[in-house]
């Protein structure tokens, strides 16, 4: 609020009047200011409220997307958190010619709750490449414009992603640049002009913050690896992965060592790749990591979101290897586009996370299952966790297209951003 | 629009043929619906607003005029006829239609009864961007006796083998017995890709198919093929394999449309399905593959891929058998929850009826009669001290007092003379049997039928 000075006054008087009146007027137009400065708590973090709850179920029934219902019990500190199950698909509950929703956004979230398009880059990509799908298909409607109509057309499509699988930073950003293009078209732009507009404007994004944006961080990558150096990755990361294997094609004499987590076991992936290339690599488990890290002379961490406050939110488990890295004194190298930034401000990994389907931590191991009736057991919770947060004393350099930071001026560059925008 | 549902109607029902001779197969009563309502009702509960029904003059003016042919479906139809002697197979059908053919295809048989959840199929369709998508379900065997069998039952069709990968899901390979000489012959190529092949024997084939808009464009230009599941379905599952399919081809979006019209256009790239090159950058950044152990990327880098959903439980039957049929009447009440007895028959309160029967409208129903497990058609006329045990009785059939029919199938029209004793028989359409016969496992068909094969 603002501090207002109230002067008493003996006796009434005009002034004092006015004084008063002048400052119930600034306060109430700071209470709008505040309300709209201040974001209300996401709905995704509130799904132990009911009236949370019932609100989003509601405003899903305005826009004709079905809810898609939490499954199994859930350990109660990520009570908050959506948890869904894989094998109860929202296409279920949908019309099979689906007339509501756009054809190719509901084979995006197919392929997103079925883990096909996984990874932070992959899923921009896949959501743009869908977008511009929807705008080539659209029609504006009589008395419609463009740039009002079609950003509503677009948030039931949101919604609906969101419910296959929780949105990602870069989803948000880039979702956030389309939404502003579009609303910056002219209404004197024909149908045809807008839309190629903006089709341009999707691949110029795709283009500079994301294909361009690998290139820079390579390069840069690319002058901290020297020869004989024993690199540490974690899980797959599509930046880390361009970022090796362009210093192996230009000579850099290195090996690279693959940790790995259950459940997901996305380091498989990774070491495929870099094989393939001719890397030679090592793969081991994260419980092995700190037998393995006295051979390790750097660790390069992926990122799927760089907060405000200089945390780095990644893929469960990153946060011990830049603990355990921190301990042996191995510098811990952050490698994250621009794009991924986002005005968040987290301390905790429980506060905003993802629930993934807790099924998938049962193993089958020559035809038996032993935790197939977990529902039963009433004292056990399984928790799939997704991501986790780094705090910025254990990483020593965050590498983006911008340059080499420290992991304390992302607030500058996300303030920059803004003054760009 | 996403996808469009096509209704092939113009199957003659040459395995049973005893049915059809005077009924056309998509208008046989089911539980007392006729065939073709079932597949429409599937199409309209999952959520489709039109079909496509390809179908013979004679169903068409079947479907308008006879007032017992029921099609309370409330999709638009739009019906399509083809010539009855032209033997057009489903996939000259699908060439006939192509005009008519905008966006990818879900192709039905309208012989087929499923409680099946079709997104399973048409979700393997979309995640996995394929060019074909199947469904099939594990085989019951049928356990009630064929009226007119004489002695054991064949020892079935030819088998089809069937061959998935290890998640289920992927079809990596497709024969029917009687295309094979000697042997199950895999090749190399398969093997290498998929080292685990699980080989089913026991599946039926659903005959319902989720078909790229390209499969349908190169069947104009292929006119060789004319049967989808015996030709096309088996071509698609070898061309996934080929080696001409798997070169690395990024084709521009633009350029799409004008191969299209171009009719010279080579056959793989038709086939194979186009990804832009925003979807390979999503492929070559997304962490995920289908298969590990290997160093091939994603699918193998293969453009054409062929899925099938293999249904454990629930129903699913395709009525081209006698058995089928007789197997179809039992369970169909279960896919409908209307009342067993029709509230427009006069039942009479001295006659058994019981629980599993089903009593079709405007039926007379006298006293002193049994029926049990039993389908009883519209406007059928059963007399005092009937028995009728495990049969299924079509229209406008009269049946005098004292009979007792058990296991059999009497078809529309026919009457059966008093105390008639039938055990295990077919009785064609509009035949008669005069009374106190005494028939045993036989096949009562008009004359005219018989000189007609």
């Amino acid at each position: 609020g603002t501090s207002v000075v109230v002067y008493m006054v003996p006796q009434y008087s005009s002034i004092h009047i006015a004084a008063v009146v002048v400052s119930m007027f600034s306060t109430i137009i700071c209470g709008f200011l505040f309300l709209l400065v201040v974001k209300r708590l996401p709905e995704h973090v509130q799904v132990d409220d009911p009236a949370v709850v019932k609100r989003l179920a509601k405003k899903l029934e305005r826009q004709q997307i079905p809810l898609r219902s939490d499954y199994g019990y859930k350990v109660s500190l990520f009570s908050h958190l959506h948890q869904y199950s894989r094998k109860a698909p929202l296409t279920q509950l949908l019309s099979i010619p689906s007339t509501v929703i756009h054809p190719s956004i509901v084979r995006l979230g197919l392929q997103y709750s079925q883990g096909i398009v996984a990874g932070s880059n992959a899923r921009s990509v896949a959501l743009l490449h869908a977008f511009k799908q929807v705008i080539r298909d659209y029609t504006t409607p009589p008395n419609e414009e463009l740039s009002r109509d079609l950003v509503n057309k677009l948030k039931p499509y949101i919604s609906f992603l969101n419910q296959c699988r929780p949105l990602s930073a870069s989803m948000g950003n880039a979702i956030k640049y389309i939404k502003k293009e579009i609303s910056n078209i002219p209404s004197q732009c024909k149908e045809e002009e807008a839309k190629t507009k903006l089709l341009t404007c999707i691949d110029r994004y795709i283009e500079e913050k994301i294909v361009l944006a690998a290139k820079a961080i390579s390069k840069y990558a690319i002058e901290k690896i020297s020869d004989g150096d024993v690199i540490l990755v974690y899980g797959y990361s599509s930046l880390v992965n361009n970022i090796l294997c362009e210093a192996f094609e230009k000579s850099r004499k290195f090996r690279v060592i693959v940790v790995d987590s259950r459940p997901r076991l996305e380091g498989r992936e990774a070491l495929r790749r870099l094989v393939q290339r001719g890397i030679s690599c090592t793969y081991v488990l994260i419980s092995a990591l700190s037998y393995i890290l006295p051979e390790v002379s750097k660790v390069f961490l992926g990122a799927h979101a760089l907060l405000a406050n200089g945390y780095v939110m990644s893929r469960v488990g990153t946060s011990q290897i830049a603990l355990v890295a921190r301990t042996y004194n191995v510098p811990v190298l952050v490698c994250c586009e621009t794009y991924k930034f986002c005005e968040r401000v987290q301390t905790d990994s429980f506060v905003s996370n993802e629930l993934d389907d807790p099924d998938d931590l049962m193993v089958t191991r020559k035809g038996k299952t032993q935790l197939e009736n977990w529902q039963d057991v009433s004292s056990l919770g399984l928790l799939n966790l997704v991501y986790d947060v780094t705090p910025p004393d254990f990483v020593d350099l965050v590498i983006t297209d911008l340059g080499m930071i420290p992991c304390t001026s992302v607030p500058v560059v996300l303030r920059v951003k803004n003054l760009d925008q | 629009m996403e996808l469009q549902a096509v209704l092939m109607a113009a199957g003659g029902g040459s395995r049973m043929m005893d049915l059809t001779y005077n009924t056309p197969k998509p208008l046989l009563p089911v539980g007392n619906k006729p065939l073709i309502w079932y597949p429409l009702n599937l199409l309209e509960r999952v959520g489709f607003e039109e079909v496509i029904v390809i179908t013979t003059k004679e169903v068409q003016k079947m479907i308008s005029t006879d007032p017992k042919v029921k099609l309370d479906v409330k999709m638009k139809l739009d019906l399509v006829c083809i010539q009855e002697d032209a033997d057009m197979g489903t996939a000259d059908a699908l060439r006939h239609i192509q005009q008519k053919v905008k966006t990818d295809v879900l192709v039905v048989s309208c012989d087929l009864i499923t409680d099946a959840a079709l997104h399973e199929v048409v979700d393997l369709f979309r995640a996995h961007n394929a060019t074909l998508s199947m469904l099939m379900s594990k085989a019951h065997e049928f356990t009630e006796t064929v009226p007119g069998q004489k002695g054991k039952k064949k020892t079935g069709e030819q088998r089809d083998f069937v061959g998935v990968d290890g998640t289920g899901k992927r079809l990596l390979f497709m024969a029917n017995e009687a295309d094979l000489d000697e042997g199950v012959v895999i090749r190399k190529s398969i093997m290498r890709k998929h080292p685990r092949m699980h080989i089913k024997t026991g599946l039926v084939d659903a005959h319902l198919y989720c078909l790229k808009k390209s499969v349908v464009d190169f069947l104009a230009d292929n006119k060789s093929i004319s049967s989808i599941r015996g030709e096309l379905v088996p071509y698609l599952v070898r061309k996934q394999f080929s080696k001409s399919t798997n070169s690395p081809k990024v084709i521009d979006e633009t350029h799409q449309n004008l191969k299209k019209n171009d009719s010279n256009v080579n056959l793989e790239i038709q086939i194979s399905s186009r990804d832009e090159e925003l979807l390979h950058l999503t492929q070559e950044r997304s962490c995920w593959n289908d298969h590990r152990g290997d160093m091939s990327d994603a699918y193998h880098g293969g453009r054409l891929r062929c899925y099938v959903h293999i249904m454990d439980e629930g129903i699913c039957y395709r009525v081209n058998t006698l058995a089928a049929y007789i197997e179809a009447n039992r369970l169909a009440p279960k896919l409908f929850d209307e009342p067993a007895v029709h509230p427009s028959a006069v039942v009479s309160e001295r006659c058994l009826i019981g629980a599993d029967s089903i009593i079709g409208a405007s039926c007379q129903i006298s006293d002193k009669t049994s029926i049990k497990r039993s389908t009883i058609g519209v406007s059928t006329t059963v007399r005092e001290k009937v028995k009728v045990t495990n049969s299924i009785i079509m229209h406008g059939v009269t049946i005098e007092e004292g009979c007792n029919i058990q296991g059999s199938v009497i078809c529309s029209n026919a009457v059966i003379g008093r105390g008639a004793d039938i055990k295990y028989c077919l009785v064609g359409s509009a035949q008669r049997i005069e009374p106190d016969a005494e028939r045993t496992n036989e096949v009562i068909v008009g004359t005219d039928q018989l000189m007609e094969i």
